[in-house]
């Protein structure tokens, strides 16, 4: 499988690089530039480094129905899938990115019925049910260790995972073995990050849902990934509320963890949505068959989470605010097994590709 | 941002309806058009949108299907045009003077001097309009800096600003029909009435109070290239669109219109032999004739590969190879100079011996080995530099290598086969400054106007001019769009 994307990406950058009309859009066309002859370790560079803008499909006068066959973002698409299946740690479990989708949706309710068995069973059905009002609240359905201790845990397996991935493929898309945490490289990716620099288009954005430009993607990510950055901060400001000033939630709706996490929480919603949307509306042929699932299952999980904090805030002082916790817990649990083996290892491949950009025109 | 999502929706709807060919965007084919107008390329996207934005009603007929709209425009990707001031992707001015200077040296005075200038003059500051209308630039491309001044860079390409033209055109209300195979043009006393159009297994008659033709050469029309040049045209290989099959030229040079160019002149280029038939494109080209030696099947060398740098090479080489026995040339070179150029879309034959090389070619290994051993002694060291003229060359051989010669001595080997690679025609048919078709007898056409390749003979009548086609293509569309519903609107 992986020896037929590798393939592919080959034959379809030999013809790309013949070419070069593209080289205004993104890095790839110009980091392809570089290179007469493409190492497998090349190709999984490019292919993380390609965003899915779809703008050199429309404008290519190979694609298909033309006997070059050239579907660009269709074949950094599918090696970028293979890419995330070899370098996945552990790897036996590499087999979560096939049919995805099903694996987050089991997951995901395992999760939920793990939580709610517990839950029910070791605190009763009264402590479920119950109304409560004022601090540690929460902690009266769920106890304070089974909130911390789970997250820590799974929190620090992800990040286990993250590295030994990360190092394995920096070892194959840089032959030189320079270091991955140079300043520069490092600092130009972050800038990249914030901006989502390449799914601008050459500055015209992405082609959605057809062959025009629109900046609908790259926005809708942007109140995605912004959303999430206040999500992160709003839960570490709680964190230091807790654990340093002993002050525990729930917090009222005025305090700064509160409006930080439901801003973000309201920006992810919009964002999740709005990119629901255009998965389901956008032209599906410059894109992997097999990564629709896998993105629309981590959409829907990141949305569902948000949905359900959202909404223990608001009923938070009800007799539902138990069974919202145990929803809301539950997603959160599986979207943290989940992290390694999903949608979000994007994020992490493509922040290294684009260190390893920023690298190596840095070094010409 | 709620609004924006719907919207998208409904456009989504829309164009799902359109693709399963929902009756929401079928065209009455049977009223009068103000502007009829024939082909689907830069030159009749241009002339479609000025009609319309002049209050014409306008149709649109493009021969390819939807996934091939555009003809050779598919294949551009930058436009020549006359400015005063550098802007955000052009580095500095570029005047009349200069211009049609450099539009002198390549046709060798074979325009008209006042469509030309016309032209040039025409395409001041045309990129704002190109904007306007859907165009998206980038600075120019790596290996095309020479360009950077003079000529502007499609972003993604022609293909790219060809979808942004459909689009807009579609936005301002013109009708397009694809697989619309015009046929015939009804034309009495240089007046047009009526065409005849295939479309879905159907013949229908399309009237129209002006017609547009902007239909491209006849470069894909095989039969007339082999009718022109004999058998030889069999192996040529046609770089664009297969749809440009010059039937509108044929049609308006039987009824009556006046030639202009020489029917035996197009632009070809020496391109890789195994590339496909039609619209292999810009990836078929090779650019290391100069790096090595060039010889026909017989294994011997029929021309000075070092003569000249890239234009001047690049529009020869075609001819040259047209010349040869079976119409084939092998560019061989060494290890030396295998990094030295454009990578190639097929790989070159490699072998570490010329003898195994020469077999691999089909050539006698004899000959080739004699013809290189001739070479590489003619050669007179010097410092080689690929960006120069340099003064490595040859000295007693015939024909000579003027520069870049080295030897061909460092294995492995590699040999590219060669073919006359046609970009276009230069027949056409003679206009005016309105871009109205001239009749035989010196008479204008009332209501038949002409743009792009059907009439660019009458200003680049032989050359190649990097940009100048689609100049052409962009300020007779737009004059031939406005004249046309001009003269719609009057004889309303």
């Amino acid at each position: 499988m992986q020896k037929k994307a590798i393939n592919e990406a080959r034959r379809v950058l030999t013809i790309c690089n013949a070419c070069r009309y593209c080289e205004g859009f993104c890095a790839v066309f110009p980091a392809m530039e570089l290179r007469r002859t493409f190492t497998d370790g090349d190709l999984k560079y490019l292919a993380n480094l390609c965003h899915n803008c779809r703008d050199c499909y429309y404008a290519c006068q190979y694609a298909p129905p033309h006997d070059f066959d050239l579907n660009f973002p269709k074949a950094m698409a599918e090696l970028r899938l293979e890419t995330y299946k070899e370098f996945a740690w552990p790897n036996f479990l590499s087999g979560l990115f096939r049919q995805n989708e099903f694996a987050v949706t089991l997951i995901s309710i395992l999760c939920l019925v793990v939580v709610a068995v517990l839950t029910f069973s070791l605190q009763g059905n009264e402590a479920v049910k119950g109304v409560y009002a004022g601090e540690k609240s929460f902690y009266n359905v769920i106890p304070y260790w089974a909130m911390v201790f789970p997250f820590v845990i799974l929190a620090s397996l992800a990040i286990l995972s993250f590295w030994k991935s990360v190092s394995k493929f920096w070892q194959e898309i840089n032959t030189k073995s320079r270091s991955l945490f140079g300043f520069g490289p490092n600092l130009n990716a972050v800038w990249d990050v914030l901006r989502l620099k390449y799914l601008d288009g050459g500055g015209h954005g992405c082609n959605f849902p057809d062959d025009r430009f629109s900046m609908m993607r790259r926005n809708l990510h942007h109140f995605v990934f912004y959303g999430v950055a206040l999500c992160l901060a709003s839960t570490t400001i709680a964190a230091i509320y807790d654990h340093v000033l002993h002050h525990a939630a729930p917090y009222p709706y005025l305090s700064w963890p509160v409006v930080i996490g439901t801003i973000g929480g309201i920006a992810i919603l919009l964002g999740t949505a709005g990119l629901l949307v255009l998965k389901f509306q956008m032209d599906r042929i410059p894109t992997a068959r097999q990564s629709f699932g896998m993105d629309v299952s981590f959409i829907v999980l990141l949305l569902l989470v948000n949905a359900t904090g959202l909404l223990l805030l608001a009923l938070r002082e009800t007799s539902a605010m138990g069974t919202m916790l145990i929803l809301h817990i539950g997603l959160v649990m599986a979207l943290f097994i989940t992290i390694p083996f999903g949608k979000f290892v994007h994020g992490v491949y493509r922040y290294i590709a684009l260190v390893r950009n920023a690298q190596e025109h840095s070094e010409l | 941002m709620w609004p924006k999502i719907t919207s998208q929706l409904d456009f989504t709807k829309k164009l799902m309806n359109r693709i399963k060919k929902n009756a929401a965007t079928q065209v009455d084919l049977s009223q009068m058009f103000d502007v009829l107008v024939i082909g689907g390329g830069n030159a009749a996207l241009c002339a479609a949108m000025t009609a319309r934005e002049a209050g014409a009603s306008v149709l649109l007929l493009e021969a390819s299907p939807e996934e091939y709209r555009g003809g050779n425009s598919r294949h551009t990707r930058n436009l020549r045009y006359l400015h005063s001031e550098a802007n955000a992707f052009l580095t500095g001015p570029y005047l009349e003077e200069e211009f049609f200077e450099d539009l002198m040296r390549v046709t060798e005075g074979e325009t008209n001097e006042q469509l030309a200038r016309f032209t040039i003059r025409e395409s001041n500051n045309v990129g704002t309009w190109m904007q306007a209308h859907g165009g998206m630039f980038q600075p120019a491309m790596r290996g095309t800096l020479h360009l950077s001044r003079t000529n502007t860079f499609f972003l993604g390409g022609g293909k790219a600003l060809m979808n942004s033209y459909y689009r807009t055109a579609c936005k301002l209300g013109v009708s397009i029909c694809y697989e619309a195979d015009v046929q015939n043009l009804e034309i009495t006393d240089g007046n047009f009435t009526e065409a005849t159009v295939a479309m879905k297994g159907s013949t229908k008659q399309i009237r129209a109070k002006a017609v547009v033709i902007a239909s491209g050469g006849f470069q894909a029309n095989l039969n007339w290239l082999e009718l022109e040049w004999g058998d030889v045209a069999k192996n040529f290989i046609v770089r664009g669109s297969p749809y440009d099959k010059g039937r509108m030229l044929r049609v308006l040079l039987d009824k009556g219109a006046k030639q202009i160019g020489d029917p035996r002149q197009c632009h070809a280029v020496a391109i890789d032999a195994r590339a496909p038939k039609f619209d292999g494109g810009i990836v078929t080209r090779l650019d290391c004739v100069s790096f090595g030696i060039v010889v026909n099947k017989h294994g011997q060398r029929f021309y000075d590969e070092g003569e000249d740098f890239w234009p001047k090479r690049y529009a020869i080489w075609g001819r040259l190879v047209a010349m040869q026995p079976d119409q084939i040339g092998y560019s061989i070179i060494d290890a030396k100079s295998i990094d030295l150029f454009m990578p190639s879309v097929f790989p070159p034959i490699e072998s570490d011996s010329l003898s195994e090389l020469a077999a691999k070619l089909e050539l006698n290994p004899v000959e080739l080995q004699k013809t290189t051993t001739d070479f590489n002694q003619a050669i007179v060291a010097g410092s080689f530099d690929p960006a120069e003229l340099d003064d490595c060359k040859t000295k007693g051989l015939i024909p000579p290598k003027s520069h870049w010669a080295r030897p061909i001595d460092t294995p492995p080997y590699y040999g590219y086969p060669l073919r006359p690679g046609i970009t276009f025609t230069y027949l056409g048919v003679a206009v005016n400054d309105k871009a109205q078709v001239v009749m035989e007898d010196d008479r204008l056409s009332t209501n038949i106007f002409a743009a792009g390749e059907i009439m660019s003979g009458n200003i680049l009548g032989k050359g190649y001019m990097a940009g100048f086609g689609m100049t052409i293509g962009t300020v007779f569309g737009r004059t031939a769009g406005k004249e046309a519903a001009g003269y719609a609107k009057k004889s309303n």
